[in-house]
């Protein structure tokens, strides 16, 4: 299935035939789309001029990229060194007990999907989860049920 | 925006963009980098603007948003112009007084200010702060000056006019030649001298060349980079076309991790307005030199840093290091000459045109010379960005500038140059911050990271951490790495549970040293460093791991266990509530017990136990008492 | 052509500019142990097994005679005590992913694990195992991209979580008239993880088989469950 096939066509339209533009097109669509289904790589592949092995082969290393659907909202728990240091670790596991999923996968009502980032660069706040692109600091495993339960 | 056609076009606009401001007029300026963004600096910015609409103050205050100036422990951080009133940790609700009281009537709000721990006094003016006063800001200070999104300010403050001396007083051999002379180091972590990699690149056959910023500051823990790119794009990219200028290059790439979103947002805006300009594109400003600038974001690589990596990444393959026998600087980016140099270096560069090579020389060491943005973080009391010049001690820098331990813990380690540098010990404190005396204590300067590590840090736990960022950021390619880090962590992991092996040490120096000899690129190479510099200054710690079974940090939770004094039990009942497992038993005036077979170590009763009880211990490396029974009654302490 | 003059454990050799020093080295008959190269394709680099010390001047280093151009005066040491210290390492690791006692014997290759691991000494690894008997040294991936300009196999994933992985709707379309076993994917594998039948279990229809272990699909349980109830499959 193609998500979102106008948008998905335009964004790849504006690259049409750049096979250098790889990783920025999927970044894109990444975006727009929340993730990659297997059709729109092979879309890519084919109006990029782009082996259909480099297209899986950049949206499989880098984090940036799922080949999964998304939950509604995304929790991102920092695993900077800075933040470690303060306790990120602990935070995780609160994180995971509470949703119920590792981190890489979506709960099965799609309402989370749990990422963890190696340094998201606000380390005097550490230790950090971000939550639909609201950063939460200093917090404690305390505050974390209270946090995610705002979440529907 | 009219193209500037020519250098009096642009001096025109100069003068007319000074002529509009007056230095005498009260000025608010927010911080609102990332990091400011996360302590909700945005609602102290639209409390301001409103509140000034309402009384009728919007001709008479500016407001201005800037990027970061480095003191993140204290932010959101709101500066009063012209005095230089400097508030800390201000709330939207804090903003009404402050425009009546502080900018009308221009009376200080005591509780805001910054109160200096080491002599007991609050700190009225910004120039005042210790944290900012022992630093050397040549890069950082223009953070607080200018909003980064407005090419405006940085024209104000003098802008582009080292481009200018660049395109039409010098020749691109003269400019080569200046930086080589001032000594200026490459920022990213090698230290390689600017100039001789700018020399080679020029010197390399080719028409077409490149150059590019590497912004794909993946060290946790370090955040240099993005404060420079977030807070003053412009001067990153006055630095790229001039060396683009000197190396003969006409196309140029910035490459910035998308975990920066407010970095790739502020640099695309500012190459938008240069593009308006004229100040990019064909014949710059009539010099007829052509230069251009593309965006390129990561998509969450580490290793995708690494200058040949990166480059491969350019041209949309998967981001691997490339067996690198020629340099870079001669066949990179589709086989073409390519430079790449760190956003901080790039940026050093206006500095170094306008103020001159002696200028630049006379700070730093012998062989290290200007400054460095450090991030100072971790158990720290200030943690933030730092500018010191080359030269300054560790021990100023985490005493002086970041107010020592908080919490009245001791130090322990600092570790530097992120996951390729190492841990360095007390003793080692007053070493300077110079390229070679941190490589000889077995770390390196890296990209600035500096975290800090007090007693409760487990070192073979950071070595653990380390081993594991670097074995999931690993591409994955050649052996060594992929594999050898692997088995690195498998064995840290043993420790760290308890199954420490004799033996385990010397297997894991023997895998480190081939790690880093055999490696393919330099994330393999350094991946050793961390472990091989905990076990050379901490390998005391790694013994009672292996032979006793105890961390001494109390950090590797399967070494530790819980328990509660029953002499010291208030029966208070508050770990028992908050326990996750319920493994807590005991009720009102009952000793609360704590089962060793339900409790995961998550730590939560020591955090808990309210501190004038502390009933709560930590143990390792020893036997759990036998538990009073249950039902004991507690001993009711006495007083108060 | 041009030609360079260099010395290979204190023989001098001569070498055509341009060529590597592993090549230098065969051709004077100097065995250099490799696991990833082939001659008709592009240096990779990745096993390291070819590693060797050159040293210029005062300075000596570790390169991969692979992808190290010969030198005017270069000197290489492909034993010298670093090189076999190491190499025995990188053995027990490659060892950790491949059962010796599963690898199949293969004539053209100039030389068996077997022999190699003796070369060393070395029977066991003392690694923890995580044996999937594909050692990612990119042969099969390689050769079906340069010289068969095929692209059906690839890599995904990074660090240890990379593999080797096939497209069933290319491999339907390209395997059944492709010689793997002759020269192909399976005729270079040095595991012989690819079996010799690749492409008749390949022709039975693009139904998403795993094919030879562990050359397989990249999936996990939980994305194959998401992607059911979004109705992606």
């Amino acid at each position: 299935m193609v998500q979102n096939p106008p948008k998905t066509d335009g964004i790849i339209g504006k690259y049409e035939g750049d096979g250098s533009a790889l990783i920025q097109v999927l970044l894109e669509l990444q975006r727009e789309n929340q993730w990659l289904s297997r059709d729109v790589l092979r879309m890519v592949s084919q109006r990029l001029g782009v082996p259909l092995i480099q297209v899986y082969h950049v949206a499989t290393f880098y984090k940036a990229f799922n080949l999964v659907p998304r939950g509604r909202h995304v929790v991102v728990v920092c695993l900077g060194t800075a933040c470690h240091v303060r306790g990120a670790p602990r935070l995780l596991d609160k994180v995971i007990e509470n949703l119920k999923i590792k981190p890489g996968e979506t709960s099965k009502d799609l309402r989370f999907s749990l990422d963890t980032v190696n340094c998201l660069g606000c380390c005097a706040l550490g230790p950090m989860i971000v939550v639909d692109g609201n950063y939460h600091g200093k917090i404690s495993s305390s505050q974390v049920e209270k946090i995610l339960s705002s979440y529907t | 925006m009219t193209k500037l056609g020519s250098t009096a076009d642009l001096e025109k606009l100069r003068k007319q963009i000074l002529s509009k401001r007056d230095p005498k007029k009260s000025c608010i300026i927010i911080c609102s980098g990332t990091g400011c963004k996360a302590s909700g600096c945005d609602r102290v910015s639209v409390a301001f603007r409103e509140e000034l609409e309402k009384q009728n103050l919007v001709e008479k205050v500016d407001v201005r948003t800037t990027g970061c100036p480095g003191f993140c422990e204290r932010g959101p951080i709101v500066v009063i112009q012209p005095e230089g009133i400097f508030y800390q940790l201000v709330e939207a609700k804090d903003v009404g007084e402050i425009v009546s009281e502080t900018v009308l009537n221009k009376r200080i709000i005591d509780r805001l200010l910054y109160n200096d721990p080491q002599t007991g006094h609050k700190i009225v003016l910004e120039k005042e702060v210790p944290f900012y006063k022992r630093q050397k800001r040549i890069l950082m200070d223009s953070n607080s000056l200018i909003d980064p999104v407005k090419i405006e300010d940085y024209l104000a403050i003098g802008g582009y006019s080292a481009l200018v001396k660049v395109l039409f007083e010098m020749k691109p051999e003269q400019v080569i030649d200046t930086i080589k002379q001032s000594g200026l180091r490459g920022r990213g972590g090698a230290g390689f001298p600017t100039g001789v990699k700018w020399e080679s690149c020029r010197r390399a056959d080719g028409d077409m060349k490149y150059v590019i910023v590497n912004a794909d500051e993946g060290d946790p823990g370090a955040f240099a980079n993005r404060g420079l790119l977030e807070g003053n794009p412009h001067s990153v990219l006055e630095g790229l076309i001039i060396g683009a200028y000197a190396i003969g290059s006409h196309e140029g790439f910035v490459y910035v991790r998308q975990e920066y979103p407010l970095a790739v947002e502020n640099t695309e805006i500012a190459i938008r307005q240069l593009e308006e300009y004229g100040l990019l594109g064909k014949n710059i400003l009539g010099s007829e030199f052509d230069f251009k600038v593309t965006i390129h974001r990561g998509a969450g690589a580490f290793v995708s840093g690494e200058s040949s990596a990166l480059m491969t990444a350019i041209e949309g393959k998967v981001g691997e290091p490339q067996p690198k026998y020629i340099h870079t600087v001669v066949k990179g980016i589709w086989g073409r000459p390519s430079c790449l140099n760190n956003v901080e270096t790039w940026a050093t560069v206006p500095a170094i045109i306008n103020n001159g090579v002696d200028w630049f020389n006379s700070i730093g060491t012998k062989g290290s010379k200007g400054t460095k943005i450090f991030s100072l973080v971790g158990k720290v009391n200030n943690t933030g960005l730092v500018e010191v010049p080359m030269g300054m001690t560790l021990r100023e820098i985490i005493y002086e500038i970041g107010g020592g331990i908080p919490n009245g813990k001791k130090f322990k380690a600092v570790q530097t140059g992120g996951p390729s540098g190492g841990c360095i010990p007390e003793k080692y404190l007053n070493l300077p911050v110079d390229f070679d005396e941190l490589a000889k204590a077995g770390s390196m300067m890296g990209s600035g990271g500096m975290i800090i590590m007090d007693e409760d840090t487990c070192m073979v736990d950071t070595a653990k951490y380390f081993a594991n960022f670097l074995a999931d950021e690993s591409c994955g390619k050649c052996i060594p790495c992929r594999e050898g880090l692997y088995q690195m962590l498998q064995i840290l992991n043993r420790i760290c549970e308890g199954e420490g092996k004799e033996g385990d040490i010397d297997l894991l120096e023997e895998i480190a040293e081939m790690v880093r000899d055999f490696s393919l690129c330099q994330l393999g190479a350094t991946a050793s460093n961390p472990v091989l510099s905990t076990i050379k200054y901490f390998r005391e710690e790694y013994e009672a791991h292996i032979k006793t079974k105890r961390c001494p940090a109390f950090t590797c939770k399967k070494l530790v266990s819980y328990y509660i004094d029953p002499k010291k039990c208030q029966a208070c009942l508050i770990c028992q509530k908050n326990c996750p497992v319920e493994a807590i038993s005991g009720g009102k005036r009952l000793v609360h017990i704590v089962d060793q077979v339900k409790c995961t170590k998550c730590g939560t009763c020591f955090e808990v136990c309210p501190a004038r009880f502390s009933a709560v211990t930590r143990l390792s490396g020893e036997g759990v008492p036998k538990s009073v029974p249950a039902g004991t009654e507690i001993v009711r302490r006495g007083g108060g | 052509m041009v030609e360079v003059t260099l010395m290979i454990n204190g023989k001098e050799i001569k070498a055509r500019k341009g060529a590597m020093v592993l090549e230098a080295a065969q051709s004077a008959g100097i065995h250099i142990p490799t696991l990833c190269h082939h001659e008709e394709l592009t240096p990779y680099g990745a096993c390291r097994l070819c590693t060797v010390e050159i040293i210029k001047g005062k300075k000596s280093r570790l390169v991969t005679s692979c992808t190290y151009p010969v030198e005017d005066g270069l000197v290489v040491k492909t034993e010298s005590e670093r090189v076999m210290k190491g190499r025995k390492i990188l053995l027990e690791l490659i060892l950790a992913r491949w059962h010796i006692d599963k690898a199949i014997e293969l004539d053209h290759w100039p030389w068996t694990a077997k022999a190699l691991l003796e070369n060393y000494g070395l029977e066991q690894t003392r690694f923890q195992e995580n044996t999937t008997m594909c050692i990612l040294c990119g042969l099969c991936v390689r050769y079906c991209a340069e010289v068969k300009k095929a692209n059906v196999l690839g890599f995904v994933g990074r660090g240890i979580k990379r593999q080797v992985v096939i497209y069933p709707e290319l491999a339907v379309k390209v395997c059944p008239t492709c010689q793997g076993g002759k020269m192909g994917c399976s005729f270079v594998c040095p595991t012989g993880v690819i079996p010799n039948d690749f492409a008749c279990i390949a022709l039975y229809g693009s139904k998403k088989i795993p094919l030879a272990y562990p050359v397989r699909e990249y999936d996990q349980d939980n994305i194959r469950e998401i992607l059911r109830s979004v109705g992606d499959s």
